[in-house]
C-alpha cells in the first residue's frame, strides 16, 4: 500500500515553467519580448532593403542582448542594489571622461574608446540612475522628504542628463532624466511638489532653449512647423507621415511600401522604422505593436508591485515606465505629435548598444520577480 | 540619526502607496498611447486618401539646388577659374533596367564616348545610391537635340543645364590652382553630405581644395511634384542656393606667364614670394596639365598617360619636391659663422681646392679644381668656394648648423594654405638616429658636417622653403607664413574679407650689419667681377642680390671627373639659383630649380633674371 500523498503538495508544474524557473526567467516577459523582437527583424528586413546582412547582424545583437538578460536575471537583487552607488559613479566619471577626450560620431561627442570596444558611457547611465536612485530611497521611510526628493532629482537624475545633454544626445538625456524622475514619483512624491515642479519646468523652458545648439532649436521649430524645412529635418517628418498615412488600415503589404522601398523615408532602418511598419502592415500592425509594448509595461509594473522592497520595487517600476518613454517619444516624434529627438523605437530599430541595454534592464526584472523568498500563494 | 516617530519604514503603507502611483502611471500610459493611436487613425484612416496620393500617383519630391561655385582671379583681378554653362548627359543606374545596354545604346548613337566607357563604370562603381553619374560632359546642341528625341527609350538618363568649371588658362598655375573633380564616396565622408546633395564636383588639389568650404557655397532646395515616371509637373517651393564666395589669390597672372615660359619645358620649379609679407606671387611645378581634363572628367587613358609619363606633371614640384639645396645656403652658412662667432668678415682661408679633416685623407673638393686662393666670406659666397664652407662648417659644428638653417624654416613645413607640402630634411644628430635602424649608421660623422656646409648630403629642402629661405633675408630676418589666399570676396554684397599676411618668429642675429654683409656679398654674386652669376647682372637695370646652386644627382667617386656630356640627362646636376631684387629694397625674392639643369649659373639664374625682370620692370608696377 502506498503512502498517502501528502496534502500540501504542491501543484504540478510542466516541464518549461521548471526550466524557467532554473533560469530565474519570466516566462510571459520573455514571450512578450521575443515577440517584438521578432516582429522587429521581420520590418527590419524590408526597411533594410532586404539586406540580409543586415538582419544577421541585428539576430547576433539580440542575440547577445537576451544573453546579457539571461546573465543579470542570475544576480540576485541584493547586489544589484549593493552595486549601484559604484556603477553610478563609475557611469558619472566616464561621461566626465567622454566630455574631455570622447571621439567624435556624426557631430556628437559620445563614443569612448577603450581599446578595442567604442561604447557610449550614456547607456550604463540608463541602467545606473534608477538603480541609484532605487538605492538612496532604499532605507528610507517613504513618502521621501522634500530633501531626498530634490537629491533624486537635481543630483542623481539632472547631473547625468546634464552631461549627457552636452554631449549632445537631447533624446537619451530626456530618457535617463525620466527614469530617475519616474523612480521619485514611484516613491510617492508629494501631490503639492509634483505640482511645483511642474510650474517650475515651464518656467524655465525658456532658459532650455537658450542653452539648446542651434540644431536641436531648429528641431523644435520644425516640429512646430514642418514645412519650414523640407530638405532638412522637416523632411523626415512629411515622408514619415506619408508612410504613415499612406498605409490605410491594413498597409500596403510587407516589402511593398513605396516609401520605404523607393527610399523617400529617410533613417527607415533605425529612428523611424516604425513608419515602414505602419506603412506596410497598416493601423493593424501598429496597433499590435503598441498593444505587444503595453503587455510587456503592465507586466512589468506588475513584477515591481510584487517585489519585496523598496529597491526592487522602485527599480523594476522606474524600468518599465522608461520603456514606456522611449516607445511614446519614438512613436509621438514618427507620427509628428513630438519634436524629432533621437529615440530608437525599443527592441526593433536597428542598432547597437540600446537593445542591450534595453534587455539588461528586463533581466533586472526578472532577477527581481525570480529571487523573492517563498510566500504562500 | 534621530528619526520622528512617523518617519519610521511602513512596509505595509509603502506598498500601498506604490500600487497607487503605478496605478496613475499605468493610466497616463493608457491615455498616451491612445494619443499615439488616435493620430494614427487620423492619418491612416481619416487622411488615409491625401497621403495615399502623395505616395502613390504625384510624389513630392526634394530636389537640391547645388551652389555655383565661387571663381578664383590673381591679385590683379583677372580671372584663372570660372565657371561655364553645359549641358551633360547623366544617369541614376538605380533607375534603369540594364545599365550595360543602355551604355551601349547610347555610344552606338555617338552620345557616349568609347573612351569614356571605362571612366564611367568606375564612377558606376562608387557613385552614391540614387545619385546621377555623368555619361558626358559638355555636349553639343546638336547633341543634346539628338537624344531630346530619343529620350523616350531611355528612362532614367537626362541631359542636365548644368555649369562647368573652366580654367581659361589650362595648365597656367595648375600646381598652385588645383582643379576640381567629380564628388567620391570617400569625399563624401570629408564633407557634409547634405550641403554637396545636388553639387557634382569638389576641388581635389591646390586653392581649390583648401578653399573648398568658401568656393562651394550652401545647397538650395526645391520641392516639385513629380509623376510616376519622376519627370517633374510643378514646382511648389523654391529656397535658392547660397552661391560660394570669389577667392583673389595672391598670384600674379603677369608673373605667373612669365615665369612658366622663363621655364620652358625643362623640369622644374620657380617660387617667387613678396619679402613683405609672404605672398606668393609665382608658383611654378613644370612639367603641368590641363586641369580641365578632370572638370569634364578624366578619361582613364589620359590619366594613365599623365601618371605614368616619367617627367611627373602631376607631381607638384613646387612644395612636394625635395632637392639638395647645394650652394644656395651658403649665405645662410656664412650668417650662422658670423652670429656665432665662428668667422669674421675678413677672415680669409686659403682654397687648394680640396679640403680634407685633420687625420683623415679623404678630400672633399671644390668645384674648382685648382683652387680659388685665399678667400674671405664675401669671396667664398661671390664665388661659391667650397672650401670656405666646409671649414666654416665644421667650426660651427652640427648643432649649430642645425639650429641656424631650423630656424629657416628647413626640415618643417611652411604652412602655405594649400594642402600637400612637404617638409623636407634638416639632418641632426637626433634625426640620424631615429631615421636609422643599425647602430653604426646612428652616428653623426664628422665628414658629415663637412657637405652639409654646401648644401649636399642629407639636407633636403623644397622649392617653397628655398623660396621663403631667399624672402627671409631679403626681409632682413623677418619672416612670413607664404600665402596664396589673399581675399575671399562675397559677389553679391561686395564684401571682402583680406586675409592679413601671418608673421612668425623672425631669425635675430648677434649685429644687425651682418645682414648688410650677406646683401653685400649676395650682390657681388651677380654684380661683383667675379661672381658666379655675373652674366645675369651685366645689363640688369637694377641690383639683384643672389647664389648659384647646383645639386649633385649622383655621386662622383674619388678622383673621378664629372664630364657633363657623358652622363645621362637625368643624372646631371640640378641647376638652382635664389634671388632679390632690387638689392637696396626688395620687392621680390625667388627660387628655381631646373632638374638636371647642369649648373646654377648656365640654367637656373636667366630663369631667375626673367621673372625678376617681369615683376621689377612691368611698366604697370
Amino acid at each position: 500500500m502506498m503512502l498517502d500523498e501528502p496534502l500540501d503538495r504542491p501543484k504540478p508544474i510542466s516541464v518549461a515553467q521548471r526550466l524557467l524557473a532554473g533560469l530565474h526567467l519570466d516566462g510571459p516577459l520573455l514571450m512578450a519580448l521575443l515577440t517584438v523582437c521578432g516582429l522587429g527583424l521581420f520590418v527590419l528586413y524590408s526597411a533594410g532593403g532586404q539586406n540580409t546582412d543586415l538582419i544577421v547582424r541585428q539576430g547576433v545583437r539580440i542575440a547577445v542582448a537576451s544573453v546579457t538578460m539571461l546573465v543579470i536575471a542570475q544576480i540576485h537583487p541584493k547586489f544589484l542594489r549593493l552595486w549601484a552607488p559604484w556603477l553610478f559613479l563609475g557611469g558619472i566619471i566616464l561621461l566626465v571622461l567622454v566630455l574631455v577626450m570622447g571621439e567624435t560620431g556624426k557631430g556628437a561627442q559620445r563614443w569612448l574608446d577603450v581599446g578595442i570596444v567604442r561604447f557610449q558611457p550614456s547607456e550604463i547611465m540608463k541602467l545606473a540612475v534608477p538603480m541609484m536612485a532605487a538605492w538612496y530611497l532604499h532605507e528610507r521611510p517613504l513618502p521621501p522628504t522634500l530633501r531626498e526628493t530634490l537629491t533624486v532629482l537635481l543630483l542623481l537624475s539632472m547631473m547625468p542628463a546634464a552631461l549627457i545633454a552636452r554631449q549632445p544626445d537631447l533624446g537619451t538625456a530626456l530618457l535617463i532624466a525620466a527614469s530617475g524622475v519616474l523612480v521619485i514619483l514611484l516613491a510617492g512624491m508629494s501631490m503639492r511638489l509634483i505640482l511645483a515642479f511642474g510650474a517650475l519646468a515651464l518656467a524655465a523652458a525658456p532658459l532650455l532653449w537658450m542653452n539648446m545648439h542651434a540644431y536641436q532649436r531648429q528641431r523644435v521649430l520644425t516640429f512646430l512647423n514642418p514645412e519650414s524645412d523640407p530638405l532638412g529635418s522637416g523632411y523626415h517628418i512629411i515622408q514619415s507621415k506619408i508612410a504613415i498615412g499612406s498605409g490605410g488600415v491594413f498597409g500596403k503589404g510587407w516589402l511593398n511600401g513605396t516609401q520605404a522601398q523607393l527610399e523617400f523615408l529617410p533613417e527607415r532602418a533605425t529612428d523611424f522604422i516604425f513608419a515602414v511598419l505602419g506603412e506596410e502592415f497598416g493601423l493593424l500592425g501598429v496597433v499590435t505593436l503598441l498593444v505587444l509594448y503595453l503587455l510587456i509595461i503592465v507586466r512589468g509594473l506588475y513584477i515591481a508591485s510584487q517585489a519585496q522592497d523598496t529597491f526592487g520595487r522602485l527599480l523594476s517600476g522606474s524600468i518599465s515606465l522608461t520603456f514606456f518613454v522611449y516607445v511614446f517619444v519614438n512613436t509621438g516624434m514618427v507620427t509628428g505629435l513630438l519634436p524629432v529627438v533621437g529615440v530608437p523605437l525599443p527592441l526593433v530599430s536597428y542598432g547597437g548598444t540600446s537593445m542591450v541595454t534595453l534587455m539588461a534592464g528586463f533581466g533586472m526584472l526578472m532577477s527581481v520577480h525570480t529571487h523573492r523568498k517563498l510566500i504562500p500563494q | 540619526m534621530f528619526l520622528a516617530p512617523s518617519r519610521l519604514k511602513d512596509h505595509w503603507r509603502e506598498q500601498r502607496l506604490f500600487l497607487a502611483r503605478s496605478i496613475a502611471g499605468a493610466m497616463l500610459m493608457i491615455f498616451l498611447t491612445s494619443a499615439v493611436v488616435l493620430r494614427l487613425i487620423n492619418l491612416q484612416v481619416v487622411h488615409y486618401e491625401h497621403f495615399s496620393d502623395l505616395s502613390q500617383g504625384n510624389r513630392v519630391r526634394i530636389e537640391a539646388l547645388p551652389p555655383t561655385r565661387g571663381l578664383i582671379r590673381d591679385s590683379k583681378g583677372v580671372l584663372l577659374a570660372e565657371n561655364l554653362p553645359s549641358y551633360q548627359l547623366e544617369m541614376i543606374p538605380e533607375q534603369v533596367a540594364d545599365v550595360d545596354e543602355t551604355l551601349e545604346k547610347l555610344t552606338a548613337m555617338n552620345l557616349v564616348r568609347e573612351q569614356d566607357r571605362e571612366r564611367i563604370d568606375q564612377d558606376l562603381r562608387r557613385h552614391p545610391r540614387f545619385r546621377p553619374t555623368a555619361l558626358r560632359y559638355q555636349m553639343t546642341d546638336e547633341e543634346v537635340a539628338r537624344f531630346a528625341v530619343a529620350r523616350q527609350r531611355f528612362p532614367g538618363v537626362d541631359v542636365q543645364a548644368g555649369l562647368i568649371r573652366n580654367y581659361p588658362y589650362g595648365p597656367v598655375a595648375v600646381h598652385a590652382l588645383g582643379y576640381v573633380g567629380a564628388v567620391s564616396q570617400t569625399d563624401l565622408e570629408r564633407l557634409d553630405a547634405a550641403d554637396y546633395a545636388g553639387t557634382t564636383h569638389t576641388g581635389k588639389v591646390g586653392v581649390e581644395r583648401a578653399e573648398e568650404a568658401t568656393l562651394h557655397g550652401s545647397v538650395g532646395h526645391r520641392q516639385v511634384l513629380v509623376n510616376a515616371e519622376g519627370r517633374i509637373l510643378q514646382e511648389i517651393e523654391r529656397s535658392p542656393p547660397d552661391p560660394g564666395r570669389d577667392v583673389t589669390l595672391t598670384l600674379d597672372l603677369q608673373l605667373q606667364l612669365a615665369s612658366e615660359s622663363a621655364l620652358g619645358d625643362r623640369r622644374g620649379a620657380i617660387v617667387a614670394l613678396d619679402p613683405a609679407n609672404g605672398h606668393v606671387l609665382s608658383l611654378v611645378s613644370q612639367p603641368g596639365y590641363d586641369p580641365n581634363l578632370f572638370s569634364i572628367g578624366i578619361s582613364t587613358s589620359d590619366y594613365t598617360a599623365l601618371r605614368d609619363d616619367p617627367d611627373v606633371p602631376l607631381f607638384n614640384r613646387a612644395l612636394r619636391g625635395v632637392y639638395p639645396p647645394g650652394s644656395t645656403i651658403k649665405p645662410v652658412v656664412g650668417l650662422a659663422g658670423l652670429h656665432y662667432g665662428a668667422v669674421s668678415p675678413w677672415q680669409r682661408v686659403y682654397c687648394l681646392g680640396y679640403y680634407t679633416l685633420p687625420g683623415h685623407s679623404h678630400r672633399y673638393r671644390d668645384w674648382k679644381k685648382e683652387g680659388h686662393g685665399p678667400v674671405d666670406l664675401n669671396g667664398a659666397i661671390a664665388q661659391s668656394c667650397d672650401v670656405y664652407f666646409y671649414d666654416l662648417a665644421v667650426k660651427l659644428g652640427i648643432d649649430n648648423l642645425q639650429s641656424f638653417l631650423g630656424a629657416f624654416g628647413f626640415g618643417a613645413r611652411t604652412g602655405i594654405d594649400i594642402p600637400s607640402e612637404k617638409a623636407g630634411t634638416l639632418p641632426s644628430r637626433e634625426w640620424k638616429r631615429a631615421r636609422f635602424a643599425r647602430r653604426e649608421d646612428q652616428t653623426w660623422y664628422p665628414g658629415e658636417t663637412v657637405i652639409t656646409g654646401i648644401g649636399q648630403g642629407y639636407l633636403e629642402v623644397t622649392p617653397l622653403q628655398l623660396a621663403q629661405m631667399t624672402a627671409t633675408i631679403a626681409a632682413r630676418g623677418a619672416r612670413f607664413r607664404p600665402m596664396i589666399v589673399a581675399a575671399r570676396v562675397d559677389r553679391a554684397t561686395g564684401e571682402a574679407e583680406t586675409l592679413a599676411p601671418e608673421a612668425i618668429p623672425p631669425i635675430e642675429v648677434t649685429d644687425d650689419s651682418y645682414w648688410d654683409q650677406v646683401f653685400q656679398d649676395m650682390t657681388d654674386v651677380v654684380h661683383g667681377e667675379r661672381g658666379t652669376a655675373r652674366r645675369i647682372g651685366l645689363d640688369a637695370p637694377y641690383r639683384i642680390a643672389g647664389k648659384t646652386g647646383t645639386a649633385q644627382v649622383f655621386t662622383i667617386a674619388q678622383g673621378e671627373e664629372y664630364e657633363e656630356d657623358e652622363v645621362d640627362e637625368r643624372l646631371r646636376h640640378h641647376a638652382l639659383f635664389i634671388a632679390f631684387a632690387p638689392a637696396e629694397a626688395p620687392r621680390i625674392a625667388v627660387a628655381v630649380i631646373v632638374e638636371n639643369g647642369g649648373s646654377g649659373s648656365g640654367a637656373a639664374a636667366p630663369v631667375a633674371r626673367l621673372v625678376l625682370d617681369n615683376y621689377l620692370l612691368r611698366s604697370d608696377q
